[in-house]
Order: structure tokens, then C-alpha cells, then sequence
């Protein structure tokens, strides 16, 4: 434990490495260092707005859906109502023909009925007047008696 | 130790203490003088100096492929030491203008001493065996721990203190530390300038010797438990005495090792600590 001139190289010594320290150890370090505080900063800088953006993305995909959903709703609405008019008017457009069908059917029943009365009676005036002329054959003159024949036929009408 | 002539321990341990050095031996009976300018220690200045460069190199390594990216573990184990280093110099040391100097020194400091010290933590006999061997000399002296010379830490602090005086003048002015030398801590009275003086530079020694004799004597202490506790295994006979001394070798060995790894660091740190604060306090007026 004895002192000597060890001490001075050892002074030395101790400046040197710290001025080799200083100059290459230290500056690299030191901003690799910086850098990377700064990379890690802007990255939860840009995590942090990927979060606010996707909140905000999500939240303008349910008001979106919300919209799709409720004009979803009008368009069936309006599609209800479309087929429930286009139903009516078909019914009514089929109860017209029907009704327009029935009425033809009538007056052509109508018209064959009054055909076949007419013939009905002609006959049964022909057939009248046949017997009758069997019977009057003589009495009766078909000339003479014309305008009688043509009142009955008239009140039978 | 089973050399032709087995040794006394008390010779077991001066041996140890024995420096490689330049001084010639000493004539019988005569103690070598406790300051003495005309010898230097070569094995402190082989290991502080080898070591320091293996510090640098190290620190260098770790510096020359740092990235901002991902660190390797290597890298990150440099950046940890660097960070810590740096935070504590931004504490003490308020001027960005010298902390360019001091944070790096500092840092430099603290990895090189816990290496020295680190030193200590070698088989107490292994190299200076080597040394031996090698020089083919049984009585060849080699002290590996270059902390547990005291030359090498008061080489340290005084160091620290020339550091000191420099940023004392730099930032202060030949005058303004004149100023403050004579009129700090008491006051500006004429009457006090001697007495301010004189503390100033009572201060500015005890800050030096207790920085310096700080480590050493940790070291230094470290180095003898390890030399007793090998005396105590090299003491070892085939019998129950005997293989106790050897089992309780092993043990306090151990155990002094593992507690070591702790003083080792440590002193590093504080002598880095110290370093730090003596130089911030060069920086404040009072």
C-alpha cells in the first residue's frame, strides 16, 4: 500500500478512455437512442389516431347501417303498398269483367228467351190459327179476318 | 501451496501484496518507503490499461452497430448502462456543454472499475501461479486486481480533482473561483479569507483521499479475505480437521465470492457516483 508514479499513468489513463468513450461510444448510442424514443412516440402518435379513426369509421358503419336499414324498411313499405294496390285493382278490374260477363250472359239469356217466346208464340198463334181453320175452315176468310187474326197475335203478346 | 518450501501464511500473504514492479528488491529487514515517485507498478498499469481498453472495446462494439430499431441484447445491455449513466449525469450535472465529457467518463469509469474490480473474483492464486510459471521465478510477484492498488484509485480521484479544477475555472473564471475560493462557505470578510482558504482546499483533499482510498480500501480488504480464506484451504491434511479447513474453504469462499459480486459493483457505482458529484459541485458556486 505504498504510492508511486503508477498514480500519473493511471491519470492518464483515465482522461484518455473517457476521451475515447466520448468520442465513440457515447454519440452513436446516444441517438440510436434518441431515435428510437422518438419512433415509439410517433408510433402510439399513430396508434392513437387509428384507434379515434376506427371509432370513428364504426360509428359512421352503424349510422350507415341504421340508414340502410330504415330505407330497407321504406322501400318495403312502399312495395307493400305497391302490391297491395296493384291486388286491388286487379280484384277490381276482375270483379268489372265478371260483372261485364255476367251481363252479357243475361241479356243474351234475355235475348234467347224472348227468341224462343216469340217463336213460341208465333208457333202457338199458327198452330191457333190452324185449328182454328180446321175447325172454321169455312167461317173464317184469312183476308176478311186479318185484322182480327193480327189483334189476337197482338194480345199475346 | 505445495512449493518445495512450504511458506508461513504471514509470507503467503506478503508475497501476494508484492507488486510486480520496477523497484529493485529491498536489502533484508528494510520497509519500501510509503511514497516513492521513482517506481511504477507495471502488472497495475498491464491490467488497468488492458482492461480499460477491453472496456472501450466492449462499449465500442455495442456503439458501432446501434440502430434505432429493434436492439439486440448486446446492445440493449450498452444502451441500459448508457441511459442510467446518462440520466444520473442529467441530475447532477446541469451544463450540457460538459456533460458532453463527463457523462461518457463516467459511464467509462463505471464499466472499467467494476472490471478491475471484477478481478478480484479470479482464483486468488491462479495467475500470479501463472506468472510465476511462466517466468520460471517462484518468487515473481503479480497483483491482478489493479483496484486494490492504491496508486491506481488516488490515480483515479486525482483525476476527478484535476477535472474539478478545470470546469472550476471554466465555468467560474480564474477570478470568480479566486473570488470563491477565499470567500466560501464563511463569508467575504477579509478576516475570513484565510480560514475560507483553507477549507476550501482541506475539502478539495478529503473529497480526493476518500474517493480514491474508498475503493481501494474495499478492494484491498476484498483481495486479503480472499488471500485468508485460501490460507485456510491450503492448510488441508487428510484428517477431520484438515478436510473441515478445506470444506469451510469452499464455503467462505463461495459465499465471499458471491457477496463480492455486490461490493464489486457497487464501488464501481459509486466511485462513477462520485465522480459525477464532485464534478456537478465544480459546476455550482456556493
Amino acid at each position: 500500500m505504498n504510492i508511486n508514479a503508477t498514480l500519473f499513468f493511471q491519470i492518464v489513463v483515465f482522461v484518455f478512455l473517457g476521451v475515447f468513450t466520448m468520442k465513440l461510444v457515447w454519440p452513436p448510442i446516444v441517438k440510436a437512442l434518441d431515435e428510437r424514443a422518438k419512433k415509439i412516440a410517433d408510433g402510439l402518435a399513430a396508434a392513437d389516431k387509428a384507434k379515434s379513426d376506427l371509432a370513428l369509421a364504426e360509428k359512421r358503419a352503424v349510422e350507415e347501417l341504421r340508414k340502410a336499414r330504415e330505407s330497407a324498411g321504406d322501400i318495403r313499405a312502399s312495395a307493400e303498398r305497391n302490391a297491395g294496390q296493384l291486388a286491388e285493382d286487379a280484384r277490381a278490374e276482375a270483379a268489372r269483367i265478371v260483372e261485364q260477363a255476367r251481363q252479357a250472359a243475361e241479356a243474351e239469356a234475355d235475348a234467347a228467351a224472348q227468341r224462343a217466346r216469340d217463336e213460341l208464340r208465333d208457333q202457338v198463334a199458327m198452330l191457333a190459327i190452324a185449328g182454328a181453320e180446321k175447325i172454321l175452315r169455312r167461317e173464317i176468310n184469312p183476308q176478311v179476318h186479318a185484322e182480327l187474326l193480327a189483334n189476337l197475335k197482338q194480345e199475346l203478346q | 501451496m505445495t512449493t518445495a518450501h512450504a511458506k508461513t501464511p504471514g509470507e503467503y500473504i506478503v508475497h501476494h501484496l508484492g507488486h510486480l514492479n520496477s523497484s529493485p528488491p529491498l536489502p533484508q529487514g528494510e520497509k519500501a518507503k510509503i511514497v516513492d515517485w521513482s517506481v511504477i507498478n507495471y502488472d497495475t498499469l498491464f491490467f488497468s490499461i488492458s482492461l480499460g481498453l477491453f472496456t472501450v472495446f466492449l462499449l465500442w462494439l455495442g456503439a458501432r452497430k446501434a440502430t434505432s430499431g429493434v436492439p439486440g441484447r448486446f446492445q440493449a445491455c450498452v444502451e441500459v448502462l448508457v441511459e442510467m449513466v446518462a440520466n444520473q449525469a442529467k441530475g447532477i450535472i446541469h451544463s450540457p456543454e460538459s456533460r458532453r465529457y463527463v457523462a461518457p467518463l463516467a459511464l467509462t469509469v463505471f464499466v472499467w472499475i467494476f472490471f478491475m474490480n471484477a478481478m478480484d473474483l479470479l482464483p486468488v492464486d491462479g495467475l500470479p501461479l501463472l506468472w510465476q510459471v511462466a517466468t520460471n521465478d517462484g518468487h515473481a510477484s503479480l497483483r491482478v486486481v489493479a483496484t486494490a492498488d492504491l496508486s491506481a484509485t488516488l490515480g483515479m480521484s486525482v483525476g476527478v480533482l484535476v477535472l474539478c479544477l478545470f470546469y472550476n475555472v471554466k465555468i467560474k473564471g480564474a477570478a470568480g473561483w479566486a473570488h470563491e475560493l477565499f470567500t466560501a462557505p464563511f463569508g467575504s470578510h477579509p478576516v475570513l479569507w484565510p480560514v475560507n482558504f483553507l477549507m476550501q482546499i482541506i475539502e478539495f483533499l478529503a473529497k480526493t483521499v476518500s474517493h480514491g482510498m474508498r475503493l481501494w480500501g474495499n478492494m484491498y480488504a476484498g483481495e486479503l479475505v480472499f488471500m485468508l480464506i485460501a490460507l485456510m484451504g491450503a492448510s488441508w491434511t487428510f484428517s477431520t480437521t484438515g478436510a473441515m479447513l478445506a470444506f469451510a474453504h469452499v464455503v467462505a469462499g463461495l459465499a465471499w465470492a458471491i457477496f463480492h459480486i455486490l461490493i464489486i459493483t457497487l464501488q464501481a457505482f459509486i466511485f462513477m457516483m462520485l465522480t459525477l458529484v464532485y464534478i456537478g459541485q465544480a459546476h455550482e458556486g456556493h
